[in-house]
């Protein structure tokens, strides 16, 4: 690998940003990015630079989101949709293989792992993180998952900085965000104030410096990258949520039996809302299904949660039936056993779960609530010494 | 670092987990109880079937109504059948247990961890088991018998509900009547001409000999029965170092995919399914973890 | 009685207890032996006295009208037979008859609860030692009575 330098930072306008789009497809990458449907920003193809939600802005707190339309032009002046990258590399329906039964032998079809390459446009640093993560559980243990590793395989990254953090974005708590340092082939960075609107773009990898010939880019001047790092610094601390990562697992194995979960428990609608929209979450479950002949037979994957009653069955009853205890497991399962299992913490600051649960139960919140019952404790405990 | 190529990050000869069942054809089946039965099995073409080590199990697929993960029960130092009891208890047990010589069954695996047969040795190999628990041990006796002189004692206490439901009677008969083991059977509860032990499995560890100290005890059952067989086995000065145990979790995939064995941190299909004992302390007697 | 001495001494139900107090419980002791078949106590009956089992087995047993006998329980050597003398009604709660020829120390209860009842620390020792044995039993009943390895619905 040859040594590309880093910190050179260009100017891209938007019709320059097409050419990019035009040569992925070009080279036979769908590209697939941010869209404005239904009110709600998905992702979707995106054929063209107008294909991007520009001019629209996503409010967004606790059970609550709004798209709203901004003053200026900017392309990216948003941050999460509900859906993340994960439906791209990890399907949530997958067939498996089907089988068929002839003469009382059974000959399996695996399903063929062909897969387009996919070029995304406009991932957050959080969702870099994120695809990170899914590669840890997925791809690097004892067992692979052969699928997501070939979709993952030629993924061509995109990366947008966030100059503006979410209403429920706690990135800059676990590190992730709001700017991405690797994990991309481009990184653009939009500055939309009023008086100034420019993209910087930055290559990081061989593959985004050869995309980059050919496109249209001037040199960045000095003053316009401190401008875009001032922001993406002042972005860092201007997050809507704040999650305290010290000691995170220590924390959850401790007050594996605090009654609090109880009063979450109360609360939450094991909707599984949280799991879906995670970009992390990995649990599936598989359906075998038949045809009425009872000669051909079939399994699917699709994503499940751990929310589900059904998810911990063991014959004759579930391990875990009340909600607390399956919060309780999801949330300590993110944040805490996560990393004796894969080494890192499974959550990125992304919000999503925060601004999509129906009733507003807020992930850092509920840490907050653990950390101050026991200071709560300590200081009684003092007080009466 | 820049790494935005996966490819970077995912190595070259992992193992796909890729949920595709290996046909075998089943040679017998034998009813063990009236809700248990065993199966034999062959790949086919005269092959070996899979080595496997003694705790290990296989997911198996009834074609077209599901999987379940059923441990594997029978002698690991042969290779010319794969032995699986199995209970019934729910639509993919049932229908199992419809099928016959000759049927397919497909197989994924072995997946999981195994009894700590080769660290017994040189100590007394002490088996604790109730109900259906005493299939995924089976293959340690057959393991140990192999190599008796490698072990001191050698202790086999099992229990189940009622005498009918005594697995595998009559081999546990054969080796009652060796003089190098001991074997204590005993049933919750008996009626008519059962005149063996009657009182639960724990009650047999205060019975037999064997030097708790140094010996390793290898507990299988259903999970009450195994804290409270830990329990007597504390009382009996057993260190807490020397306990293993089997643990069961719901599993869709067996190979750490799928999300849904975990116990705590650890995952029931890949640290597990045969655990030290202090790996799971802390976890057994948190309710609905 | 004054060979049984001995015996007692050493039996780990009554470890710990002062050779005054053992004493004071072999003068209520004999041997005993039960043949193959042969009832040791039957439910209702008075109980007045329990057993040291030194040899042999014994089933306890309840009585069904529709299935017979059903043996609840395997008293082995080493166990203590019998709680039943020492709170009232002082009447025996279950069948107990002898699969094998067992050999074992009664304790006459009446004996016993008198002297219980003149010496308080004798008693208080005695009911230290027979709570552990039904707190055992209870155990173990609990275990069985979950049905642990019964197919749930």
């Amino acid at each position: 690998m040859s040594a590309f330098q880093p910190a050179t930072f260009s100017i891209i306008e938007p019709s320059s940003l097409q050419t990019v789009i035009d040569k992925l497809k070009a080279l036979g990458y769908a590209t697939v990015g941010p869209t404005v449907k239904e009110g709600v920003i998905v992702g979707g193809p995106i054929n063209s630079v107008e294909d991007l939600p520009r001019g629209w802005t996503d409010f967004q707190d606790a059970a609550c989101y709004r798209l709203v339309e901004r003053q200026d032009r900017a392309l990216f002046g948003y941050v999460l949709g509900p859906q993340s990258w994960k439906k791209y590399v990890y399907p949530p329906r997958l067939n498996l293989w089907r089988v068929a039964q002839r003469e009382g032998r059974q000959e399996i079809d695996a399903a063929s792992s062909n897969h387009e390459r996919v070029a995304f446009i406009g991932v957050r640093s959080c969702e870099i993180q994120a695809l990170r993560i899914l590669d840890a559980v997925l791809a690097q243990g004892d067992y692979i998952d052969a699928d997501y590793r070939a979709r993952r395989r030629d993924n061509f990254i995109v990366a947008v900085n966030c100059v503006e953090p979410g209403g429920t974005c706690f990135c800059s708590s676990l590190g992730t965000g709001p700017s991405a340092r690797d994990g991309f082939d481009l990184a653009l960075t939009e500055v939309c104030q009023p008086g100034e609107h420019f993209m910087l773009v930055q290559s990081g990898s061989e593959r985004g410096t050869e995309l980059l010939k050919g496109v249209a880019v001037t040199p960045a001047a000095d003053e316009q990258v401190t401008r875009a790092q001032t922001l993406l610094e002042q972005a860092a601390g201007r997050m809507g949520r704040r999650l305290d990562p010290t000691d995170l697992k220590p924390l959850l194995y401790r007050n594996a039996e605090n009654r609090y979960w109880e009063q979450v428990g109360k609360r939450c609608l094991a909707c599984a809302n949280c799991t879906l929209v995670c970009p992390t979450c990995f649990c599936m479950t598989v359906e075998d299904v038949t045809d009425l002949t009872g000669t051909q037979a079939a399994r699917t994957r699709r994503w499940d949660s751990c929310f589900n009653e059904a998810y911990s069955y063991i014959h004759g009853g579930c391990v875990r039936t009340s909600p607390s205890a399956r919060y309780r497991h999801w949330i300590s399962h993110k944040l805490g056993t996560w990393q004796d299992q894969f080494g890192m913490i499974g959550c990125v600051g992304c919000g999503r779960c925060i601004t999509w649960c129906p009733v507003g139960i807020d992930i850092t919140e509920e840490i907050g609530a653990i950390r101050a019952g026991e200071q709560a404790s300590k200081e009684t405990v003092s007080a009466k010494e | 670092m820049y790494m935005a190529n996966a490819a970077e990050l995912i190595p070259a000869d992992a193992t796909p987990g890729d949920m595709v069942p290996q046909p075998y054809t089943i040679t017998a089946q034998r009813k063990d109880t009236y809700d248990t039965f065993t199966l034999d099995m062959v790949v086919g073409d005269g092959k070996p079937v899979m080595a496997f080590a003694p705790g290990q199990f296989n997911m198996l697929y009834a074609f077209g109504v599901g999987e379940v993960p059923i441990s594997i029960s029978g002698d690991p130092t042969t290779n010319d059948r794969l032995v699986q009891t199995v209970r019934e208890v729910g639509s993919v047990t049932s229908a199992l247990r419809r099928l016959r010589k000759g049927d397919t069954v497909g197989v994924r695996g072995p997946f999981g961890t195994a009894w700590p047969v080769k660290e017994a040795e040189g100590s007394d190999l002490v088996i604790l088991a109730g109900g259906i628990g005493i299939a995924p041990l089976r293959p340690v006796i057959y393991s140990a018998l192999k190599r008796r002189r490698k072990f001191g004692r050698f202790v086999i206490m099992y229990g189940s509900r009622t005498p009918h439901d005594l697995l595998y009677y009559r081999e546990l008969q054969q080796w009652k009547a060796r003089y190098d083991i001991e074997v204590e059977i005993t049933v919750d509860r008996a009626i008519g001409p059962w005149r063996g032990n009657v009182g639960v499995v724990t009650t047999l560890v205060p019975r037999v000999k064997f030097d708790p100290l140094s010996a390793i005890v290898m507990v299988c059952g259903p999970e009450i029965m195994m804290r409270f067989g830990i329990m007597e086995l504390r009382r009996a000065n057993v260190p807490e170092d020397n306990i293993y145990i089997s643990m069961e979790r719901n599993m869709k995939c067996g190979c750490g995919l799928c999300g849904h064995c975990q116990c705590g941190p650890l995952f029931v299909c890949k640290d597990g399914p045969v655990f030290r004992y202090l790996q799971m302390k802390r976890l057994l007697n948190i309710r609905e973890i | 009685m004054q060979d049984l001495g001995p015996y007692l001494k050493e039996h780990k139900f009554l470890q710990g207890m002062t050779d005054e107090h053992i004493e004071l419980i072999v003068g209520c002791a004999s041997n005993v032996k039960f043949d193959p078949g042969e009832y040791v106590c039957r439910e209702g009956q008075e109980a007045d006295r329990f057993y040291f089992i030194r040899q042999g087995r014994l089933a306890l047993q309840l009585m069904t009208h529709d299935r017979g006998a059903m043996t609840i329980q395997t008293v082995n050597p080493g166990d203590v037979l019998g709680w039943s003398w020492l709170i009232p009604p002082y009447v025996w709660h279950f069948d107990c008859k002898a699969v094998e020829l067992t050999r074992a120390i009664a304790l006459d209860g009446t004996c016993i609860r008198d002297k219980c009842e003149k010496d308080h620390h004798l008693g208080y020792e005695v009911m230290k030692r027979f709570a552990h044995v039904m707190v055992e039993r209870l155990l173990a009943t609990r275990l069985q009575l979950l049905d642990v390895y019964g197919k749930r619905s």
